[in-house]
């Protein structure tokens, strides 16, 4: 605890060399890639007519592409925690063959093009894809509905779980385990009560960054969710739609609303995550 | 409460860790393994508490057999060098802990939890610290919670795995006499791995010297400073000290005064080396 207080002293100090170069730079990256593209989004909407971005924000086209973007991607974040923190233990617990592979396969979602990936997720899932056919007889449907946006969603979602956890499993000591063990806790006790816990604040983040992530999605969604208007739409496509309405301000508004929700969403989360550490 | 190794070894890849080590912990004993790092004595205390299986020899408990049978079920409670404690846990918790898992039968009401873990905590002197978490306290305090955690499920031997080799040299000093006198108290048959050989000296009744896997000698810490059994023994064991003399005549040295060394009257000193200068 005094080494992390020492720590945080002399980070906070200003004496600390090159203070001066990394703010700069950091101010300089961020800014220009970050905050002056978003600044230039408000501006486009702070100039439109007032009513007419009203009208594009509370349009129930517009609603439903919201809740649709982040009902789904709250959804995929929700499922992608569990399958992430199965398969980041697998990863780290087993000696599976050709584990370099499998390891390296994880971080594939973040390289390939996500439109690729679209593509290929609805050829699988499709009415006469290889998934696909087995559930059509059954009446369900994956592709062209809600649950393919979600489907689409875990598959970029999963790896950031994976990916935080990962490192929290290979550090978590194992005398901790066998301390467990030592004082009469079987497996499943040992892991709901002390390797759970610890890898709770890594599940957060892992879950927070898979759903931003997960928000701003398109490539991969738009092959999958058949975009039908009300119903598999998404808000992200919805720009792009009114974009290509040469409706300007109407997709600036749209970006804004998302922007502005997801920023509270995520520092709400960021906040819950601080609190209990605090 | 008969704790026996018998034939044991022990192959780490191709480090032989233990070779052929027999050994014997009786009844209400207080045993030190003692030796340099990588001799083997660790790995001993692990295959006798269950925590390490061996290649080949076998370990009994009262006369059965326990070779493959968990820590747990033999009835150990182990205390590991970096305390091992669940972090994400109050002291309190730590110690309720082995009683919390108990299976549904045998578990304490919470009522028996709550005064069974305020006893530990008085015995290990941390009473008002029963709230505080492993990382708010020092690091003799967080040994002192692992051994209260270790007790609460009354194990009938206690494996310490050189439970003070991170504390600094004055609190070290301080657990030491504190373990001596526990152990005075409560009589648990007690095994302390330690390469300290002022620590094993001072608090066993008993010590093993263990080097590159074999046990060099078995005995009080008496017989181990007057008759060491091999030049290994007399090497690691004995204060080494120099005293300065001058040669009076034909076989006769005269020793100056040497006021830092300390033993005491009537004590035997043994002369190793002898270095002969003008």
């Amino acid at each position: 605890m005094s080494v992390g207080a020492a720590t945080r002293a002399r980070l906070a100090s200003p004496r600390l060399p090159g203070f001066g170069v990394s703010l700069g730079v950091t101010l300089a990256v961020v800014g220009s890639l970050v905050i002056v593209p978003l600044l230039a989004l408000v501006v486009v909407v702070a100039r439109a007519p007032s009513a007419h971005v009203w009208d594009v924000l509370s349009a129930d086209r517009t609603l439903a592409a919201y809740g649709l973007s982040f009902g789904a991607a709250a959804l995929a974040a929700l499922l992608s925690t569990p399958l992430g923190l199965g398969i980041a233990w697998t990863l780290v617990r087993y000696e599976l063959p050709a584990r370099r592979l499998w390891d390296a396969l994880v971080d594939l979602p973040f390289a390939m093009p996500t439109a690729v990936s679209g593509i290929a997720l609805t050829q699988l899932w499709g009415p006469s894809g290889a998934f696909g056919r087995w559930l059509a007889p059954l009446g369900l449907e994956v592709a062209f509905t809600r649950a393919g946006v979600v489907l689409a969603l875990i598959f970029v979602s999963l790896p950031f779980v994976v990916r935080t956890v990962q490192p929290v499993i290979e550090s978590f000591p194992r005398e901790t385990e066998e301390a467990a063990a030592s004082l009469g806790a079987d497996r499943l006790t040992t892991f709901r009560r002390v390797i759970l816990p610890a890898l709770r604040p890594a599940l957060v983040s892992g879950a927070t960054l898979g759903f931003a992530r997960a928000i701003g999605e398109y490539g991969s969604v738009v092959f999958i969710a058949g975009n039908v208007p009300f119903r598999t739409e998404i808000a992200p496509l919805l720009v792009l739609v009114r974009l290509e309405e040469y409706d300007y301000a109407g997709a600036a508004a749209v970006a804004t609303g998302m922007l502005v929700a997801s920023a509270a969403i995520l520092v709400i989360l960021s906040r819950r995550g601080a609190l209990r550490h605090g | 409460m008969t704790l026996e190794a018998s034939a044991v070894s022990k192959t780490f890849g191709k480090h032989k860790a233990l070779d052929d080590v027999s050994v014997t912990i009786r009844e209400g004993e207080l045993v030190a393994l003692l030796g340099p790092s990588g001799g083997g004595k660790t790995t001993l205390l692990r295959v006798l508490a269950g925590l390490e299986s061996p290649d080949a020899g076998q370990v009994r408990l009262r006369g059965q057999e326990v070779t493959r049978s968990g820590p747990h079920a033999r009835g150990v409670g182990f205390v590991f060098q970096h305390y091992a404690l669940f972090r994400e846990m109050t002291v309190f918790e730590n110690v309720a802990f082995g009683l919390r898992v108990k299976p549904r039968g045998e578990r304490p009401s919470e009522a028996v939890i709550q005064k069974r873990v305020h006893e530990l905590l008085a015995l290990v002197q941390l009473e008002g610290l029963a709230g505080r978490h492993p990382d708010q306290l020092s690091g003799g305090q967080r040994q002192r919670v692992a051994l209260a955690r270790a007790l609460a499920v009354e194990p009938k031997i206690l494996l310490l795995d050189e439970p003070f080799g991170a504390l600094d040299a004055k609190v070290r000093k301080e657990l030491r006499g504190w373990l001596r006198r526990l152990h005075d108290e409560l009589h648990v048959t007690t095994v302390l791995v330690t390469h300290d050989q002022e620590e094993a000296f001072e608090i066993a009744d008993r010590v093993l010297v263990i080097h590159e896997g074999r046990i060099h000698q078995d005995g009080t810490p008496d017989a181990l400073l007057t008759r060491p059994a091999s030049p290994f023994v007399a090497d690691f064991v004995s204060e080494s000290a120099i005293v300065h003399g001058t040669v009076r005549g034909s076989g006769v040295i005269a020793l100056d005064e040497v006021a830092s060394l300390e033993a005491p009257v009537g004590a035997r000193v043994a002369l190793k080396k002898v270095h002969i200068g003008r």
